[in-house]
């Protein structure tokens, strides 16, 4: 099995113990594949930005893109992908908060504003 | 307690005393709770750039002063700073502080780098009109990779920090849990740049001084 195991307390809502559930993370060649995918994300973002045929399409890539790298990072590099449920609900609840007063704004500036 | 098989590729088991309702580290849910926070504050500062995108009045506008090939490179060099920090936290986790040493220095020259090169656009778009009071596009803009920038030197600050705690000797691999915190502070540093340098950079802006 790729990767190396820690230990961290128990996730299961029980007392916390010396030592408990077992997760995962991702090996250093692991790590280097992100980071490689990453790279060319960020290429292929800067190679559409140049190229005049998929300008109608523009905005809609960029966003896929950013996308995908922001969840590459969140989920290896953060680990949120083997961590425990409990971290990801609290950077879920800050990130849906900060879509949300994005929303807000824009929607009460820039269809109810005069 | 985990059964640790002879045939895995074992870590040192992290000593944890600290007994919490959760079952979680206190100080590892604190600064998940502090990035949901930061989150909300970006949130803002980007959305005020949307708000006001298109509607200075007077230039210089964003693709006037914009240099797309040198931002690029500052984006590729901070992505190369979050491998560098989760290599060092892969580093102290297996017992190297060789290799942990090397690779929070390497994160902690990369963003150097970043903040140098953030500095050096500012100054170029200083020498163009471009101040933070010029019109609302400045105003803005800097304000939000301002903001962002001060994160990354908080980071750099982190990493510092943690390189001298482990020359000093007072990083065990028992302690992998301050190289991994510093770390999510500074992979979150690196989303928010994701994000800035798609909506701020790459987005087009559309007619100068118009509505988009």
């Amino acid at each position: 099995m790729s990767g190396r195991e820690t230990v961290e307390p128990e996730t299961t809502g029980a007392r916390a113990r010396h030592a408990g559930a077992v997760t995962r993370h991702p090996s250093p060649k692991e790590y280097v594949r992100i980071a490689i995918i990453l790279a060319v994300i960020t290429a292929l973002e800067v190679v559409v930005y140049y190229i005049d045929a998929v300008r109608d399409l523009l905005i809609p890539l960029l966003f896929l893109f950013s996308l995908i790298k922001f969840t590459l990072v969140v989920l290896w590099f953060m680990h949120l992908k083997f961590d425990s449920r409990t971290y990801a609900r609290f950077f879920v609840l800050g990130f849906a908060g900060a879509i949300t007063l994005y929303l807000i704004v824009l929607l009460t500036f820039r269809v109810f504003g005069g | 307690m985990a059964q640790l098989g002879r045939s895995m590729d074992v870590h040192v088991v992290e000593s944890e005393h600290e007994r919490t309702s959760t079952g979680l580290p206190h100080l590892k849910l604190a600064m998940w709770l502090f990035l949901a926070s930061d989150c909300l504050l970006f949130g803002a500062l980007i959305s005020t750039y949307v708000l006001y995108r298109g509607a200075s009045r007077v230039g210089p506008y964003p693709a006037e002063v914009f240099d797309i090939p040198y931002t690029s490179v500052s984006s590729f060099v901070l992505l190369a700073s979050s491998l560098t920090m989760v290599l060092a936290l892969a580093a102290i986790q297996r017992g190297d502080q060789g290799q942990l040493r090397v690779w929070l220095l390497a994160t902690a020259m990369l963003g150097t780098t970043f903040v140098g090169g953030q500095v050096f656009e500012f100054t170029t778009f200083a020498d163009e009109g471009l101040t933070l009071t010029t019109n609302l596009f400045s105003t803005t803009f800097y304000v939000l990779t301002g903001f962002h920038g001060t994160h990354v030197v908080v980071g750099i600050l982190m990493l510092l920090t943690v390189l001298a705690l482990s020359f000093a000797g007072r990083l065990p691999p028992e302690r992998a849990m301050t190289v991994e915190l510093v770390g999510l502070y500074w992979h979150f540093v690196d989303i928010v740049w994701i994000v800035i340098f798609t909506v701020v950079y790459l987005i087009p802006t559309g007619t100068p001084g118009g509505a988009q």
